[in-house]
């Protein structure tokens, strides 16, 4: 089994990437709205005249649209296969469920890294953001590290959706507040100080702060290791939740609709 | 040793009523089926919609827990060594749903071998070899959203037996699709009895278990009601008579009248266009039209025909009996 999980990885995540290209829908949401996030951004940063560079805010609106993106894979794509009736045969495939899983919420959380370039492009061109990067090669790893950490988050919260029918619904009731407490909008210091220690526990915090500091200057190292350190502990967390939640959803019979 | 075996299953669904004041609610899809198939044989679950087949099937590939009862596939339990269940079993959802649609037929058949372990270097040749048993070499890289109904259930069979498996469970795969392509599934179903695998077949079409089967058991309101080779289910209707009535608007409560008759063993309502065909068994040496005509009054009759009983009444009056 150890030895196939590679490769069952490689060949999901290739799967489930495509699957998610030829959706519409899917792209709508990948292609458009980061770049409307972007711009209500950039009006935001221009009228409140806050601290930071355009760059700052061009990457906070990229990883807002790796969020959603992340949500909507997370909890959108579990309740379109348990409608199109395909998480029954995931579930009842040979391998751990999370290995079929997890491929899907990374694909998804992949699909994220185009709303960073998206918004950065849509900036430079409308809104004259510089679109220089201090530590370049931090930054290409900073962006994977988040995708990992995005995605890895999608895989707790999908091992809930897997249990509950109306888990898409939940999914949207999370996209705001998210971005929020993660600082991807606004700083967090702006922010009751009880909102901290959430934020530490939430990946989109240290993944913004890691391209950000990559981008601008600063010590992204720590944050890219919380970022892997995050990932690590939500595996651990999905690992077992998916486990118990599988099985709790064969009993209350929640993996179809019919 | 039997590769199927089903001991007293039992599944209750819990649901709610109402709105503001709701209610629970434990509706019994299954109470109580005890079966087992043995190696090679081909098995029918027959049933009506709503009888507890696909619960039933759904326990045995461990996509439901059994509330009650045990159930073991190739002497694996279906709760406690799911997984290598799920290694030894392949299975075919009737319907269109189960396929990714927007990714075209290889694509899918390629992502389930991956997930089934079959050996990188074998995948292409098994796809193949599949492609041509199920009739659909040519269209795989097509999307699926495009295919017709009976291109899906055949797309749905390749999937279930890219690994080879040695049980294969069958729900409903003929539902839906044409004539034609009904049987040409068929003929795929009897070619892989004939390759030696095991198959439990669902269906709620008589002709469709009597052809195909090698044993039936007929299952109405979550129990099996009777349990045999075909020839052992018409032969318990051989000594009996039908009597068909066509009439034109006839209540429930008259039907209900008619089953209360002495001799009459089961009363069937077919809807016609503007008609309803009442098929009517009785025993043998009973002659009950007249009968039958006197509770009719008020109700416009037609045609009156009596004839020999068939396989297809055997079981209206095993499901009508439950």
């Amino acid at each position: 089994m150890i030895a196939i999980v590679p490769r069952l990885f490689w060949v999901g995540w290739k799967f489930h990437l495509k699957g998610l290209t030829m959706s519409s829908f899917f792209l709508l949401v990948s292609v458009i709205q980061p770049l409307i996030f972007a711009t209500i951004a950039y009006y935001m940063y221009e009228a409140g005249a806050r601290e930071g560079t355009l760059l700052y805010v061009a990457l906070g609106a990229g990883l807002m649209g790796m969020w959603s993106s992340t949500l909507f894979g997370s909890g959108g794509a579990i309740q379109w296969q348990r409608w199109q009736g395909t998480l029954e045969l995931l579930i009842g495939a040979p391998p751990p469920f999370i290995f079929t899983l997890l491929p899907l919420t990374l694909a998804t959380a992949s699909i994220g890294l185009y709303s960073i370039v998206a918004t950065l492009l849509w900036g430079g061109l409308l809104f004259d953001v510089p679109l220089s990067i201090e530590h370049p090669f931090l930054f290409a790893v900073s962006l994977p590290a988040t995708a990992l950490a995005l995605g890895l988050l999608g895989l707790v919260l999908a091992s809930t959706f897997v249990l509950y029918r109306q888990a898409s619904a939940f999914s949207n009731l999370l996209e705001y507040p998210v971005w929020l407490v993660s600082g991807l909008l606004i700083p967090i210091s702006l922010l009751p100080g009880w909102v901290e220690p959430i934020s530490w526990v939430l990946a989109p915090t240290w993944g913004v702060k890691a391209v950000r500091e990559s981008a601008l200057g600063g010590e992204p190292l720590f944050a890219i290791g919380m970022c892997l350190l995050l990932s690590a502990i939500y595996l651990v967390i999905g690992w077992f939740s998916m486990a118990n939640f599988e099985r709790l959803a064969r009993k209350q019979a929640t993996l179809s609709l019919t | 040793m039997a590769v199927i075996e089903a001991d007293n299953l039992r599944r209750t669904y819990s649901t709610t009523t109402g709105v503001i004041r709701r209610r629970r609610l434990a509706v019994e899809a299954v109470r109580g089926v005890s079966f087992q198939v043995e190696d090679g044989q081909l098995f029918g679950l027959l049933g009506p919609n709503g009888a507890g087949k696909t619960t039933t099937i759904k326990m045995l590939i461990t996509l439901l827990l059994p509330t009650e009862g045990t159930a073991r596939v190739l002497g694996y339990d279906v709760v406690d060594d799911s997984r290598e269940v799920r290694k030894r079993i392949g299975y075919v959802f009737g319907g269109d749903r189960g396929l990714y649609e927007r990714l075209p037929g290889l694509d899918n058949l390629k992502y389930f071998a991956e997930l089934y372990g079959v050996p990188p270097r074998e995948q292409k040749k098994r796809i193949e070899e599949l492609l041509e048993l199920v009739g659909l070499t040519g269209r795989e890289k097509e999307r699926v959203e495009g295919y017709s109904r009976g291109m899906r259930q055949r797309l749905h069979i390749a999937r279930g037996l890219l690994h080879d498996p040695q049980v294969v469970f069958l729900d409903e795969p003929t539902i839906g699709v044409d004539p034609v392509g009904a049987r040409e599934l068929r003929q795929t179903i009897h070619t892989l009895v004939e390759s030696g695998k095991t198959v439990l077949l669902t269906t709620h079409y008589m002709f469709e278990a009597d052809a195909l089967c090698d044993r039936i058991a007929v299952i109405a309101k979550g129990e099996i009601v009777a349990e045999g080779t075909p020839s052992d289910l018409k032969n318990r209707v051989r000594d009996g008579k039908v009597v068909e009535i066509e009439v034109y608007g006839i209540a429930d409560a008259t039907v209900q009248t008619l089953r209360e008759i002495a001799g009459v063993r089961a009363v069937n309502v077919e809807e016609r266009e503007q008609a309803q065909l009442l098929v009517v068994q009785t025993e043998t040496d009973v002659e009950l039209t007249h009968t039958l005509l006197g509770h009719l009054n008020g109700s416009n009759v037609g045609r009156i025909a009596a004839r020999e009983p068939t396989l297809e009444d055997a079981y209206v009056a095993l499901v009508s009996e439950a």
